[in-house]
């Protein structure tokens, strides 16, 4: 087809109206004006069309030439990803100027790649087939599968390195290269998805004992400013066990996105004896970066993962903050004219937050592997009001929310999820699978500790209005092990080496610990204690005991329990 | 301002609305020029290009557009966007909101730079790691400022924020050395203009000094322009200089408003309160030039200020700027009432970059924890203070009486000072210690037990 072109009628920032482009489809790239500046279809009508500019539209004037490319909104996926940062287009960031202007050269990555092919000439493929791996500086091999469309028998292999665009093989007459392009905002294939339930371990007790995510499924974030949610995605971002974790800063902050770079590339990745840096990809696209690329940094973010699942990896995405990517929406839609929704939020903000969260999946790739693309968004309501449109938009598509409590963060209480508000759907199969794994105590502690700190906040308001020692003795106890369960289990230690991340053993022995020292404070005063005993006891050693065994040191737990139930019993 | 090579200019006026003027008949006018608007009096004003449509351009007039008639209005259009000069020579100047000098002095020489500036590539950034240490020990004990970290200030109209602003401006030291200070005031009275003088002389007569002054009289669409200018500025004495910088800029909200009265002569749909939806954007545009630069020695360190109407601190300008800053100070009238200067509510304040810029081998290896385990004990003490004004503060038990004398103490001897006074750091934590002492030995469980015993004794 003959590539149109047309000229720039009107601008007012990243809204650019042209006329005169014939052929162009929605969601087609254009080029804008001299700076060659990358724009999408959003509208047509006749021949005028409404593009939305990606760049800074500083200059564009009416009548400026603009050029139909015939594309979508695509990026190559390929090696060169795993411990690089890239803008919200997925253009590179590392090795790009101090500041980004849109002139920048965009490098095409001319680097030389080795690759081991895994099929030799005359083998059948079909799509899904591993074509070869190509060794990167981490430990996660990347597999160059075999696009949907490549079907037949393999020709010939190259025998050298090459670039990512160059051809490798060849599939009967069709060149493929180790990078694949693909549009951004279309779901790469699979062939099912699944539907049983494995939990992902995100090293957080908070999340693990209470409110567990599966793999595959989408969790969020809500919390208001200062409530920790960038820490707490951090530490998942660390500390979850997945093979590939996607990190997008979506109209986050600079020095943000600087801390995340830095601390990954010091933090070693216990499970695989790497660098974190190396099994993660940074998508920034900080708050001052032009926003509507930050409205497809989102859609990069999520298209990445899924190259990654394809090649049959558990992958998280963490997106921070999905709120500001609804705004860039809500930003365009208003200069277009739209028809406003709920606080000036497009009518399609539900399908937008659908579209995204429901590309979350454990499914068999093409290639009939076992993976998952597990999608954690944060969500920033305004001024905290969880009743705002992005917040409860958002809590329709999602399995797990994990709400942060403003109150809990002022106390620093850290992670600060609140046990009022958040939820896990998936909380019964995961605890049938940590039953089949042999915890069947898993449940029955989870449903104990919710129990003891629903009870304990009823009371806490009670002795609030009464004074707690006109509470009876058993319930003064409730209130204790309200206490020692924020203080002992829930609380985690961002900084401490110990406490950063828990593994399943550590977090069960240690909940199992505090409901036992708590049983053992009900017998006492049901044996006639006085409750102000049982409170004054010094049971700061079981506080503490989180940041001074190791994260996987379950016996040291189980020990130092035993020692502080072995002190309550001299009580008696 | 910068000098113009002026194209050829339109005088089609074809609509006044708000501080908005509409030319037609333009050619070759790109978005987000600058203009220079010639009135038949002889006088000058400025614009910037919001739109163009066809042979239409709207442009915002930054000095107003009052008494502006269409007939005789001559536009020229410079071909690109608003810059400022930019050089050593700004230290020690006093300017208005658009950067023309109030002090008798020539214009500014220097560089010409684009006042948006361009984002920073965020692979370049070097994480802010060094605390600044302001002597001001509530700030310094338990809200570490870091050096490049943006931290504003949220205060009521009558709370003494300025006072704040400006002794960390004069006392703040990183690594021993001191700071440049731009400060830009946006819709400042006449009497806080003076004030900030005042207090700013000793840096001003050094010629450490920048002054941008908006009054509360003064053109209002000018403020948006105001911090734009400061930040440019600040940015070229700190990246390609290698100073070390800090911006005040107050007041945000005053800002804001700006900001909301060009969204609603152009009739954009408003998100919160009036305020246009890209406000978090907007605001991000200014707070995100802080920061530091692998490899170069400046820093460019922001602290705003801002007054939250009646309180709110979920009123858009306080709430999308706690969303990109890292971390907010809190002043609140109650802490005021008791008679403490600074009144910072320390339960509501937070500095995000603390942990990286304090402990071992930054500030002081109990740092950390002092700072955990007073806000710990402040938030234990605020809940026994409420319950003790329900049942009476002799039904507390003994442990909840412990934690309101800590709070009278920590107060008292920790967070009050004087205007003037600068405190060390090891002064202030050694008072926080002294605090703590009035806690019983069992509650400090933030603490490691080793750490107690080498600052308390054994109990």
């Amino acid at each position: 087809m003959e590539l149109s072109a047309g000229t720039v009628r009107r601008v007012n920032g990243p809204l650019v109206e042209v006329d005169g482009l014939t052929g162009v489809a929605m969601l087609d790239v254009v080029h804008l004006g001299p700076e060659r500046i990358a724009a999408e279809v959003v509208g047509l009508a006749g021949e005028r069309a409404t593009l939305q500019a990606y760049e800074y539209t500083g200059g564009l004037r009416p009548g400026h030439q603009v050029e139909a490319t015939g594309d979508r909104l695509s990026g190559l996926f390929g090696p060169g990803l795993l411990g690089q940062a890239f803008d919200g287009l997925l253009r590179p960031l590392s090795g790009a100027p101090v500041w980004l202007t849109p002139d920048r050269e965009v490098g095409a990555g001319d680097r030389a790649w080795q690759f081991e092919a895994r099929v030799s000439v005359g083998d059948e493929v079909v799509p899904g087939t591993v074509l070869a791996v190509v060794p990167e500086a981490g430990p996660v091999e990347h597999r160059v599968v075999a696009p949907a469309g490549v079907r037949g028998r393999v020709t010939w292999v190259a025998d050298g390195p090459v670039t990512v665009t160059e051809p490798a093989l060849r599939v009967d007459d069709r060149d493929v290269a180790l990078a694949e392009r693909w549009p951004l905002r279309v779901p790469r294939p699979f062939r099912e998805r699944l539907s049983q339930v494995v939990p992902l371990h995100t090293g957080q007790r908070v999340l693990d004992l209470l409110y567990p995510i599966a793999r595959g499924a989408a969790a969020a974030v809500p919390g208001g400013f200062g409530t920790g949610k960038t820490l707490l995605l951090q530490q998942i971002a660390k500390w979850s066990e997945a093979d590939v974790v996607v990190y997008v800063g979506c109209g986050e902050r600079g020095n943000e996105m600087a801390e995340v770079l830095t601390e990954l590339a010091l933090v070693p990745d216990e499970r695989t004896g790497g660098r974190l840096v190396d099994r993660t990809v940074i998508i920034a696209n900080t708050s001052n970066m032009p926003m509507m690329a930050r409205e497809a940094s989102i859609h990069s973010g999520i298209a990445v993962a899924e190259y990654f699942r394809d090649m049959g990896y558990d992958v998280v995405v963490i997106a921070d903050s999905t709120s500001r990517w609804a705004e860039a929406l809500r930003e365009f839609a208003n200069r277009t004219g739209d028809l406003p929704a709920e606080e000036g939020y497009p009518a399609t903000l539900a399908s937008e937050l659908a579209a995204f969260y429901e590309r979350a999946g454990r499914v068999v790739t093409l290639g009939g592997r076992t993976a998952s693309t597990t999608v954690i968004g944060a969500v920033s309501p305004p001024g905290g009001d969880m009743t705002e449109p992005v917040t409860t938009g958002t809590q329709r598509f999602i399995r797990s929310l994990w709400l942060l409590d403003r109150d809990l963060a002022y106390a620093r209480h850290y992670p600060a999820v609140s046990w009022n508000g958040s939820f896990a759907r998936d909380a019964d199969a995961v605890g049938a699978w940590h039953a089949a794994r042999g915890d069947p105590a898993w449940r029955s502690r989870r449903a104990t500790t919710t129990a003891l700190l629903a009870e304990a906040d009823r009371l806490a308001s009670l002795a609030e209005v009464i004074g707690t020692s006109s509470l009876p003795a058993h319930e003064r106890v409730v209130l204790l092990a309200g206490r020692l369960l924020r203080d002992a289990v829930l609380q985690q230690n961002a900084l401490s080496g110990n406490d950063a991340s828990c593994t399943a053993a550590k977090g069960a022995a240690l909940l199992g610990g505090v409901l036992d020292v708590v049983d053992a404070c009900q017998r006492l005063v049901a044996r006639g204690v006085a409750a102000t005993t049982v409170e004054e006891t010094d049971l700061a050693d079981l506080v503490r005991v989180r940041e001074e065994v190791g994260p996987g040191d379950a016996e040291g737990v189980a020990q130092r329990c035993a020692e502080v139930l072995a002190r309550l019993e001299e009580l008696a | 301002m910068t000098a113009q090579t002026a194209r050829i200019g339109f005088g089609d006026v074809r609509e006044l609305r708000g501080p908005l003027l509409v030319v037609g008949d333009v050619d070759g006018v790109g978005w987000d020029e600058f203009a220079t608007i010639d009135l038949p009096d002889g006088s000058v004003r400025h614009g910037l290009v919001l739109e163009v449509d066809g042979d239409l351009a709207v442009l915002q007039v930054l000095e107003g557009t009052d008494a502006i008639s269409p007939g005789g209005v001559w536009v020229r259009f410079s071909g690109r966007p608003l810059q400022v000069r930019v050089g050593p020579d700004w230290y020690g100047r006093v300017c208005n909101g658009r950067g023309e000098p109030l002090d008798g002095g020539p214009p500014i020489a220097g560089e010409p730079r684009p006042v948006a500036g361009w984002p920073l590539n965020p692979t370049r950034r070097e994480p802010p790691r060094e605390a600044v240490l302001t002597g001001v020990s509530v700030l310094d004990t338990l809200t570490t400022l870091v050096r490049g970290q943006k931290l504003p200030i949220f205060s009521v109209p009558g709370m003494p924020h300025l006072t704040l602003a400006t002794q960390i401006a004069a006392r703040a030291t990183t690594a021993g050395e001191g700071f440049r200070v731009v400060f830009a005031g946006m819709g400042l009275t006449h009497a806080d203009i003076a004030y900030v003088r005042d207090r700013l002389e000793e840096r001003s007569a050094a010629g450490e000094l920048v002054l941008l002054l908006n009054a509360a009289d003064d053109p209002v669409i000018e403020r948006v322009l105001t911090p734009r200018i400061a930040l440019t500025v600040a940015e070229h004495l700190a990246f390609e200089r290698g100073d070390d910088v800090l911006v005040v800029m107050s007041d945000m909200t005053s800002y804001a408003e700006a900001v909301r009265e060009v969204a609603a002569a152009r009739r954009e749909i408003p998100a919160r309160r009036g305020y246009p939806g890209y406000l978090y954007s907007d605001l991000a545009g200014l707070y995100e030039r802080c920061g530091r630069i692998q490899g170069r020695p400046g820093s460019v360190t922001v602290v705003p200020v801002l007054t939250m109407p009646a309180g709110d601190i979920t009123h858009p300008v306080p709430d999308l700027t706690g969303y990109i800053t890292e971390g907010q100070v809190v002043l609140a009238p109650e802490v005021a009432a008791r008679g403490v200067y600074p009144p910072v509510d320390v339960l509501s304040s937070l500095s995000r970059l603390m942990r990286s810029g304090a402990g071992p081998g930054r500030t002081r290896d109990d740092h950390l924890p002092v700072a955990a385990q007073v806000l710990a004990a402040l938030a234990r003490a605020r809940q026994a203070a409420e319950l003790g004004e329900l049942v009476g503060v002799s039904a507390l038990s003994e442990t909840d009486r412990a934690y309101l004398a800590f709070r009278e103490t920590v107060e008292r001897d920790l967070f009050a000072q004087g205007t003037d006074e600068g405190r060390e750091l090891a002064d202030s934590l050694d008072r926080a210690w002294a605090a703590l002492d009035v806690l019983p030995r069992r509650e400090l469980t933030m603490l490691p037990a080793a750490m107690v015993a080498e600052h308390l004794g054994s109990p």
